[in-house]
């Protein structure tokens, strides 16, 4: 199953994806009522975008009381039906990472969907920071980052 | 209105008030935005004559209707207002997350008016409007600013203010928003310093619609492409700033060294983009929405000149670098970040500097007067003059004043690199015909972005022009002048257009607006907006004999290089200027295309 995945070194803090978000779900371009925001950290020169991980066991549904979270298997998303939420911000208190929250101006709550399963945040990332994939691939990737660094340590180790 | 906001924010600082007035769409349509916008409005509100430091002088700052999309590129913001250092107009642009902030909160622009008792700041929460005291900020860094601010308001706040220099009327103290990212030029900051506002602080949650969603979408997507299919856009600029010019333009021989007194800089490669990379840059960072991300955040790790922050550009390797006989990579970046810090233009601090050096090596500048060895080269003085000159220290003092009237003042403005009192930027027009034209006749004075001829005369985009050669030149001056004042005034980043052109910004700005601008409306725009630039100089006092060059940039040939032999051929280029332009042999616009462009 496909997920949103990060890679922050290529993260250069433009918030396209921020733009793309809410121009997508929200038919105007405003970063506070975008589901991917990017943390700007200058003195540290680290910059994190962050949307919904689409838990496997899913801490927001288990907290709706209404029963307007439930999964869609085909695309591995936990998606809102607005229908029946009723914006009581239960799904805001149990989500660890800050990752759904109740729109102020509709009263329901508001998640990443993965636009159906072509999400506009990874359009619009030019540096491809952000990608829209199958997650074993990437921890792959981040171990192969990682044992790079090692390999180079070892050799050092052995000479 | 859609692109638009369709709010102006007026704030009176004498008598501590604002209001919030509707933005007229028929002037949004003829004006666009940004700088056009803001020059009607600081044309129709003030006496060019008035003094740009005094409270008569009206400072406005500007976005455009792409400002806040996800057009590329599109963060910026103009801060047009009456130039200390030209006495004509002045229209600064700026990046990073300022402006867009400001149309989430729900404005287009924030004119100020008068002059606050004493020192004050404002925040901006959407409709929340508070101008706040700011004793306990007065005399600290842009930085120091920032943080104090985000404590005393929002985390997430977007902050553009003045540090020391502003404070003190440097005559090209600059407006910093983002901790690196500057209104630089002509003294902006220095206008905000007389105003005593220290600081403009926003924060926006809500959401900027344009007219024709998808339409828009598709346009950004397609432009997307292209700046990813261009070289300097997808690689060059990423990968080594634009201070991957350094090469570039030392190898064409215009690489203005030692206060102009050669185009050559045997060392350039010890500034330029290539050794930033290799030594002291961490990685590339993005303005609001850039899909270029030109922007080094760097590290100094020498002791000496310890620091960390973003930059330097090519503008300032170059003019703390080469103008000033300096290659010391490390003293360059210490000296840009005090620059950021204290809140001023390195471009124009730099050649004033070199301006002094070149005084002073010939004698009519002593120690005394100096207390520093000024001679080129001295990277210690460098840093040392930059921190002075952002607080008016010691001879610093003199060197805020601009190297117009610091060398006037000592009795040789013939050494002055300036025109109509604002310093060169790094290009030396001997080897660039265009460029020189170009120059004399922008109306900001001596810069580089106002009609960026180096791209034909020197980088072939979009075609190869020859460089030695003025024939034809007026015309591309023109042109590009005009198309550059129309982007300008969109709210989208001058680097677009390394990849894409007036098609593309034609193909965003319609449907973000809704307004059916035709490509050839939409630059006449542009003309408009030069014309009217043009009245506010001649109302504020400047005429045709402005628009010249310094005696070296028309009599010195170029000693060596590619360019040797060099000179600007003003003369043969200057008239045709005038007559392409519609303005009669004294640069006065006539009636009949004042008329054309509805500027009657």
């Amino acid at each position: 199953m496909k997920v949103l995945t990060y890679d922050y070194s290529k993260c250069t803090a433009c918030r396209a994806c921020e733009l793309a978000c809410s121009m997508h779900h929200q038919q105007e371009f405003n970063p506070a009522r975008s589901r991917i925001h990017t943390m700007i950290y200058p003195e540290e020169a680290t910059y994190i975008p962050l949307a919904c991980t689409q838990c496997e066991d899913a801490w927001c549904a288990k907290a709706c009381p209404a029963g307007a979270i439930s999964h869609n298997y085909d695309l591995g998303v936990w998606w809102v039906d607005v229908n029946k939420c009723v914006g009581c911000r239960m799904c805001e208190l149990a989500c660890p990472f800050g990752d759904v929250s109740v729109n102020p101006q509709t009263g329901k709550a508001e998640k990443c969907d993965l636009c159906g399963g072509e999400p506009e945040c990874v359009l619009f990332c030019v540096p491809k920071a952000i990608q829209y994939r199958e997650p074993e691939g990437a921890s792959l990737n981040k171990k192969k980052a990682v044992s790079a660094k090692l390999k180079g340590s070892h050799k050092e180790v052995k000479l | 209105m859609a692109g638009w906001i369709g709010k102006i924010l007026r704030v009176n600082l004498s008598k501590n008030t604002w209001t919030v007035e509707d933005l007229d769409p028929d002037l949004a349509k003829e004006f666009i935005g940004g700088r056009g916008l803001g020059t009607k409005i600081l044309f129709d509100e003030i006496d060019p004559k008035t003094d740009p430091l005094g409270p008569k002088n009206k400072l406005i700052m500007i976005t455009g209707p792409l400002t806040g999309t996800f057009a590329s590129a599109a963060g910026r913001y103009m801060v047009v207002t009456k130039s200390p250092l030209t006495g004509g107009i002045a229209s600064s642009n700026s990046g990073g997350h300022f402006g867009a902030e400001l149309k989430f909160a729900g404005y287009d622009a924030i004119v100020f008016e008068g002059k606050a008792e004493k020192p004050v700041y404002l925040w901006i929460y959407n409709d929340k409007v508070e101008i706040r005291p700011a004793d306990k900020l007065w005399g600290k860094t842009t930085h120091e600013t920032e943080d104090l601010i985000h404590q005393e308001t929002d985390p997430d706040a977007k902050i553009a203010s003045i540090g020391p220099a502003g404070e003190k009327l440097v005559r090209f103290a600059g407006i910093i928003n983002d901790k690196a990212r500057a209104a630089g030029r002509s003294g902006v900051g220095a206008v905000m310093g007389s105003k005593n506002l220290k600081a403009v602080a926003v924060r926006g949650t809500r959401g900027i619609k344009v007219a024709r969603p998808e339409e828009f979408r598709r346009a950004a997507l397609m432009t997307l492409e292209k700046i990813k299919a261009s070289p300097t856009t997808a690689v060059g600029l990423p990968t080594y700033g634009t201070a991957s010019l350094v090469n570039v333009i030392n190898a064409h021989g215009i690489f203005p060294t030692r206060n102009f007194q050669t185009g050559v800089f045997p060392t350039a490669d010890k500034t330029g983009g290539e050794t930033m990379r290799a030594t002291i840059e961490i990685r590339n960072k993005a303005c609001f929405a850039c899909p270029i991300a030109c922007g080094p955040v760097t590290e100094i790790k020498n002791p000496k000149f310890k620091g960390s922050g973003e930059g330097p550009e090519y503008e300032t390797t170059w003019s703390m670098g080469a103008c000033c006989g300096i290659d010391n990579l490390d003293a360059i970046t210490k000296a840009h970040y005090i620059c950021n810090e204290l809140g001023m233009d390195p471009i124009s601090f730099g050649v004033t500097l070199s301006c002094a050096m070149e005084m002073y090596e010939k004698g009519y500048l002593s120690f005394k007067e100096t207390g520093s060895a000024l001679h080129f080269g001295n990277a210690d003085a460098l840093v040392e003059m930059a921190a002075k000159t952002g607080r008016r220290e010691g001879f610093g003092d003199a060197l805020a004043e601009g190297s117009m009237r610091m060398a006037e003042k000592h009795g040789h403005p013939e050494l002055s690199m300036a025109v109509k009192g604002q310093e060169f930027p790094a290009y030396d027009g001997r080897g660039a015909q265009g460029m020189g034209l170009q120059y004399a006749t922008s109306n900001r004075g001596a810069c580089h972005v106002r009609g960026y001829m180096i791209s034909p005369e020197i980088l072939g985009t979009p075609q190869k022009l020859d460089p030695f050669s003025t024939k034809g030149k007026a015309g591309w001056d023109i042109g590009l002048q005009n198309s550059t004042a129309m982007l300008d005034s969109c709210g989208i980043c001058l680097f677009n257009t390394f990849a894409i052109g007036a098609e593309e910004i034609h193909a965003l700005l319609v449907p973000a607006t809704g307004v059916e601008y035709t490509k050839e409306s939409m630059l006449q725009a542009g003309e408009r907006i030069w014309n009217l630039e043009r009245l506010f100089n001649l109302k504020a006092g400047l005429s045709a004999k402005d628009d010249t060059l310094p005696k070296r940039i028309l009599e010195e040939p170029l000693p060596e290089g590619p360019a040797k032999g060099q000179v600007v051929r003003l003369s043969e280029m200057l008239p045709e200027y005038y007559q392409l332009r519609g303005w009669d042999e004294n640069g006065v616009p006539t009636k009949d295309k004042l008329k054309e462009l509805n500027l009657v």
